[in-house]
């Protein structure tokens, strides 16, 4: 780039380059710009004005890093700081990480304890594993009903396409709480769902709906199904329909062409859906606290219990960094992938 | 061009066989029609190919080529009207199960597989022998010219090579008749010249009868061994390059392949096989070779290849077959010069002269008087 400059004749380029007049040739022209350049002040002023830019694009780019910072990372040392004390009974309720002794001794306290605590009792490894559990299922189901949704959605007339995802949007102007509620409502003893069962005679005596698996997974699936149908949909709108033509010409039956061509190309939308339901799925508190039962042994319904009732800030702190822990793994594989996907669109 | 396959006319030897009687077509296409309420893509459309043809719909932007094509794929299904392939009727028949494939214009090549897989997608439908398949797909890369880019993926491919592997995953399967979008739409002039031989070979080498669908005039000219022009859903005529070129049936054909002028007027007489022509603008006699008889008063029009007239600076006078005028515009373009001749009614007649000596000084130049002449077999007589 230097080289191109010193080479070209002297023009715009020495305008970029306004600090180092050895840039400019030693031409007639050259000389002149520089000498007014020196006597206006030129350089001092563009590169002033340069500074300014970098400074501007400087700000511009650290509003993310700056809100990640406080809003993330200083939230996440606070309860990794809290996950390595103790439990006291004291205002706040955890022993300080750091303190002086006389002499002016640094003693830092290091608890690990909490951490090998969570593997000792099996109810918090029960809880995660169900965590776990019920969060691959909502994903599966959010899947499984998803994906036909968004692909009705991508193949339906084009005119009718953003009535039909405003349909798929439209629950979230209701708050989630309220929605959460409403299913208590539909799937009481004495609810919509039961009283319509009855009266159609399917049934003599309510179905115990609510508070049960079913009912959690009802409510998860509903909740996180937008987030699955949106990404699917991105992907499969974008598919190209002569690859789908191709298939048919090459002998593939409508079935077999789905399973050939449109599912594998749909991959990163599938992926993309399914972590945006897992990740959340996995630390619910809400759906699993409203809608389930006693028995049903959440993540998210755990910490509530052991900060709020059992005022145990450790412990809670330390089962959110070991979710956290949990979650990480997906997301690393997820951005992998995309990655990998990005390069691919790169070469090609 | 070259066109070794094209069997030999004369001498009762061999009819080519759109000429013979007996042949039977590959594919019949019996009054087909397409529309999409009050508009018509395809309107009546019959035509009969022949096995080992290379058969070009030659047309513009919306004329219902594509459709045509997509149709015989089974990927739009005709609104009235009948496809007919090797003695079957395809109409209703899916694409899936129809002994033709198609090359699409955009390639469609499945994004995640490779070259090799894309090749071999087809025979695996098949449920074909393993081996079988394998063999299949290197015969086809060799074929094409992309054995060494096998484990590629169609990303890491340029242009041209995606276009043989899409050319080989549609020969792949042995199909009866293959559709060609646009074969060569999407690649620059240098290799579109250099691929016309390569498609043409390639079709000789594997007799498989091609329809092609183009809007590239040359492009069809060079390749077909016959042409259907399309306008407006409907053919305008179908013919041998050849006879497209000098026997255009109707004004559009005629204004649609290459330049011609038109000289519109009537029928004054016949001379033996010429058929005379009074023209107002320019104004003109014509003597046209024209073997039928026609009544004098009919409205005809003359077509007139502008390399056909000949450009001199002499004065003959009056004279049949031929105009006086000045030199409007002229344009140099190497092998040819091209010149737009206005007569004294303010017609423009356009002609081309091939610059056969390395002319210093031109002979010819701007407000020159000039007389353009022709011959009787020069033009050709156009009732539509």
């Amino acid at each position: 780039m230097a080289d191109d400059q010193r080479r070209a004749p002297a023009g715009l380029s020495g305008l970029q380059s306004p600090r180092s007049g050895g840039f400019l040739p030693d031409t007639l022209f050259g000389r002149i710009w520089r000498w007014l350049g020196a006597v206006l002040g030129l350089p001092r002023l563009l590169g002033l004005a340069r500074g300014m830019k970098r400074l501007g694009r400087t700000a511009v780019t650290s509003v993310p890093y700056t809100w990640l910072l406080l809003f993330f990372l200083a939230p996440f040392a606070i309860v990794l700081k809290i996950s390595l004390a103790e439990s006291v009974i004291a205002q706040p309720p955890y022993t300080a990480l750091v303190e002086w002794t006389e002499g002016a001794v640094m003693h830092i306290r290091l608890s690990l304890g909490n951490f090998s605590f969570l593997f000792q009792d099996p109810l918090y490894v029960d809880a995660y594993i169900n965590s776990l559990k019920v969060a691959s299922f909502s994903t599966l189901l959010c899947l499984l009903i998803g994906y036909p949704m968004a692909y009705a959605i991508a193949r339906a007339p084009e005119k009718l396409r953003p009535a039909l995802l405003m349909l798929v949007v439209m629950p979230f102007w209701t708050s989630f709480l309220i929605r959460i509620y409403a299913w208590i409502g539909i799937l009481k003893n004495n609810g919509l769902l039961n009283n319509f069962l009855m009266w159609l005679g399917v049934i003599d005596e309510p179905l115990p709906m609510l508070h049960t698996l079913f009912s959690v997974y009802v409510g998860m699936v509903y909740s996180y199904l937008p987030f699955m149908v949106l990404p699917l949909f991105a992907t499969l709108v974008r598919l190209d329909k002569d690859l789908l033509e191709a298939a048919f010409d090459l002998g593939c039956r409508p079935f077999t062409a789905f399973l050939k061509v449109t599912l594998p190309l749909s991959f990163p939308g599938v992926l993309a859906g399914s972590l945006l339901v897992f990740i959340p799925a996995v630390g619910e508190f809400v759906i699993p606290d409203l809608l389930g039962g006693p028995s049903t042994l959440m993540i998210g319904k755990m910490l509530w219990t052991e900060f709020f009732s059992n005022r145990d800030w450790p412990i809670a702190s330390t089962l959110a960094i070991a979710m956290l822990a949990f979650l990480v793994v997906p997301i690393v594989i997820f951005q992998k992938v995309r990655e990998h996907q990005a390069e691919k669109e790169e070469q090609a | 061009m070259i066109k070794p396959k094209r069997p030999r006319e004369g001498n009762g030897v061999a009819l080519v066989p759109w000429q013979d009687p007996d042949a039977t077509p590959l594919l019949r296409i019996e009054g087909v029609t397409k529309n999409y309420g009050a508009v018509y893509a395809v309107d009546n459309v019959s035509l009969d190919v022949y096995p080992g043809e290379f058969f070009s719909l030659l047309g513009a932007s919306g004329c219902g080529k594509t459709t045509l094509l997509r149709m015989l794929a089974g990927l739009e299904r005709p609104s009235t009207g009948r496809i007919v392939i090797d003695g079957q009727d395809m109409t209703d028949v899916p694409p899936y199960e129809r002994p033709v494939n198609i090359m699409f214009q955009s390639y469609a090549l499945f994004p995640h597989m490779t070259v090799e897989q894309n090749v071999a997608f087809g025979l695996k439908q098949e449920r074909l022998p393993k081996t079988v398949i394998v063999e299949r797909t290197r015969e086809m890369l060799e074929l094409v010219r992309m054995k060494d880019f096998a484990k590629r993926r169609p990303h890491q491919l340029s242009g041209g090579q995606r276009q043989r592997v899409a050319l080989a995953r549609s020969l792949a399967k042995h199909p009866k008749l293959l559709l060609l979008d646009e074969p060569l739409g999407a690649l620059d002039r240098a290799l579109r010249e250099h691929t016309q031989f390569e498609l043409v070979n390639i079709q000789e080498r594997t007799g498989i009868t091609f329809i092609t669908v183009t809007h590239d005039q040359e492009e069809a000219m060079t390749m077909s061994s016959r042409i259907a022009v399309m306008n407006e859903g409907r053919i305008a005529q179908i013919g041998t390059p050849p006879t497209i070129y000098e026997y255009p049936a109707n004004r559009f054909v005629a204004d649609f392949i290459g330049a011609a002028n038109l000289f519109e007027g009537r029928v004054t007489g016949m001379e033996a096989d010429n058929v005379l022509v009074r023209c107002d603008s320019p104004e003109c006699d014509l003597l046209i070779h024209h073997p039928q008889p026609l009544v004098a008063g009919t409205p005809v029009t003359v077509a007139l290849r502008p390399e056909k007239l000949t450009v001199s600076r002499r004065d003959k006078g009056h004279l049949t077959n031929g105009v006086r005028g000045v030199i409007q515009e002229m344009a140099y373009l190497g092998d040819v010069s091209i010149f737009h001749v206005r007569t004294e009614d303010g017609a423009v007649v356009q002609a081309q002269v091939t610059n056969l000596g390395r002319l210093a000084e031109p002979k010819l130049t701007w407000d020159q008087e000039v007389t353009l002449t022709w011959q009787t077999t020069s033009g050709a007589l156009l009732l539509a």
